[in-house]
């Protein structure tokens, strides 16, 4: 690893401060991401901010949101039992994701920020339009059994790795962000980027700002929700697909409908025309089959990842259907 | 020239030599600032970026003051310098989970931790779990369950078990494999190494 400077801040406004004086300087929290990248050699930051110590750990229920500080771990949250109780979604989502060891480090606002897993992107020695721009894709026609079938651009069809994010979007959470002066809020759909013609911008935080929190709505959706991750191996993998879905049913007719997917994009993907059909009609299977026929209207595959074409609708139906019969 | 001359120019030149070449092996390492920094002969800020950073914390209830470098990271600092070895480096990429150890009684991987995040906290490895001679009831376990066969990821295991069941996350077999799942073994030893959990979590002596 090359080595770096590093210091120690207290309060998010001193952090915003640094960050602000120093372009290559970085925040780190819990460290999983980032110091896996800066021994791989894909970021090379001459400065450390450590924030572990920012006081914004909190998860509480204010008026009809919970609160959910950037610097709670993804245990912390998924164990806490107003998440439990209130969110279920949130919390199936953030235990399908890493491993025991990883959750109890990783925060939630490096959860948000994390980069693709792409083996192009890690490999220095190969090209990447998201670590080096204008150095080409690797993995349109290479290696792309994990990567995106919606959103894509010429120039990158990498996939945003987290679970949590995809529970996140679909409880149209909000990332409440700040810099040294100011604080302004960002709804979890506007937050990350599609890669367009400028795939080394993940998302819309500036570079002065930090994410302080997370804002998530109460909802109705606490007893239908499901999180459906289906990978390689049973537990500890990155999601070939996952499904976040919450619904609200009476007399089996949904009120309200929350989807989201995940391995499938470079941002969660919200499936909002499967919603807007399901919307008012029936909980059925024919009507899941419906909405997930058009969830899949603009899907791509490149080659290795076609698979994913036919999983993708069926990761959806089973999910709603798994959401549907809990009680 | 008198022999004391000539042994000061040597000196000089040798030091000289010595300065330029670890400056030059310096730079390979360095990032922009620094190189900056050595260009300007900036020397103060060229120092301060490899300043090595005061840490304070506690290993197996023993104190160790030291300083490192920022990019140790918490494996490096247990294994390369208080050469406790018991923590193994696998992947070194948060991936096998052989690096296992506990920090202020949380599990987490040591090869993604800087040192000096670890400011003040309390480090449990494989060293701190006996008492003494006296095996730790999980290491126990793992022996008479043959919960390995190479032996190289049994730290992380272990460390991992520990935490599993003091998490309340060992009431089933598919529970314990779901929890365990960040400890990778090639050896394949994943039922003997449950059967050793549920025996120590069955036993219900306090860990």
């Amino acid at each position: 690893m090359i080595n770096f400077q590093y210091l120690r801040t207290t309060t998010a406004k001193s952090a915003a401060a640094l960050i602000q004086k120093d372009k290559n300087s970085k925040f780190i929290a819990g460290g999983t991401n980032l110091i896996d990248l800066m021994k791989r050699g894909v970021l090379s930051p001459e400065k450390l901010i450590d924030i572990n110590h920012v006081p914004l750990k909190q998860i509480v229920l204010i008026g009809d949101k919970i609160h959910i500080g950037a610097l709670a771990t993804n245990t912390a949250v998924a164990e806490h039992p107003l998440i439990k109780e209130k969110l279920p979604l949130l919390s199936l989502a953030l235990q399908a994701g890493a491993s025991a060891q990883l959750r109890n480090v990783a925060t939630i606002g490096g959860n948000i920020l994390q980069r693709t897993r792409c083996g192009y992107f890690y490999d220095i020695e190969m090209p990447c339009n998201k670590r080096q721009p204008g150095s080409g894709c690797g993995a349109k026609s290479g290696i792309n059994r994990m990567h995106a079938i919606f959103g894509t651009s010429a120039n990158c069809i990498a996939v945003h790795p987290s679970d949590m994010c995809i529970a996140l979007a679909a409880l149209d959470a909000e990332v409440i962000v700040a810099n040294a002066k100011t604080e302004r809020r960002i709804a979890f759909g506007d937050f990350h980027r599609l890669p367009g013609d400028t795939p080394q911008l993940d998302h819309n935080l500036k570079a002065d700002e930090m994410i302080i929190r997370v804002e998530i709505p109460i909802n109705n959706l606490s007893q239908h929700s499901h999180y459906l991750k289906v990978r390689d191996r049973s537990s500890y993998a990155f999601a070939l697909v996952s499904v976040a879905a919450g619904l609200e049913i009476q007399n089996n007719k949904i009120n309200t409908v929350r989807l989201a997917m995940g391995g499938v994009a470079a941002k969660p993907w919200r499936l909002t025309a499967a919603e807007n059909f399901l919307n008012g009609k029936e909980a059925t299977l024919e009507n899941f089959e419906q909405a997930a026929k058009l969830a899949m209207v603009d899907a791509k595959g490149f080659g290795e990842n076609n698979f994913k074409l036919k999983l993708a609708p069926n990761t959806i139906i089973e999910a709603l259907n798994l959401a549907k019969s809990k009680s | 020239m008198k022999p004391s001359d000539q042994s000061n120019d040597e000196g000089n030149s040798r030091r000289d030599f010595l300065k330029k070449s670890t400056l030059i092996t310096a730079i390979a390492l360095t990032p922009a600032v620094a190189i900056k920094a050595a260009e300007s002969e900036a020397d103060e800020r060229f120092a301060a970026l490899f300043e090595k950073i005061p840490l304070n914390l506690t290993i197996n209830n023993k104190p160790y003051k030291t300083s490192i470098e920022p990019r140790v990271t918490l494996l490096d600092l247990l294994r390369e310098e208080l050469h406790l070895t018991g923590t193994k480096k696998g992947c070194d990429h948060g991936q096998c989970g052989a690096c296992t150890v506990h920090v202020d009684g949380a599990r987490v991987n040591s090869c993604l931790s800087l040192a000096v995040m670890n400011e003040g906290k309390e480090i449990t490895t494989i060293e701190g779990l006996a008492n003494g001679e006296e095996l730790h009831p999980m290491q126990r376990a793992f022996i008479k369950h043959d919960g390995f066969q190479c032996g190289y990821c049994t730290p992380g295991q272990i460390m991992s078990a520990v935490a599993c069941i003091r998490e309340g996350h060992a009431n089933s077999r598919a529970e314990i494999s779901e929890y365990m799942s960040g400890n990778i073994c090639r050896c394949g030893a994943y039922p003997n190494i449950v059967d050793a959990i549920i025996e120590v979590k069955e036993g219900g002596t306090s860990i």
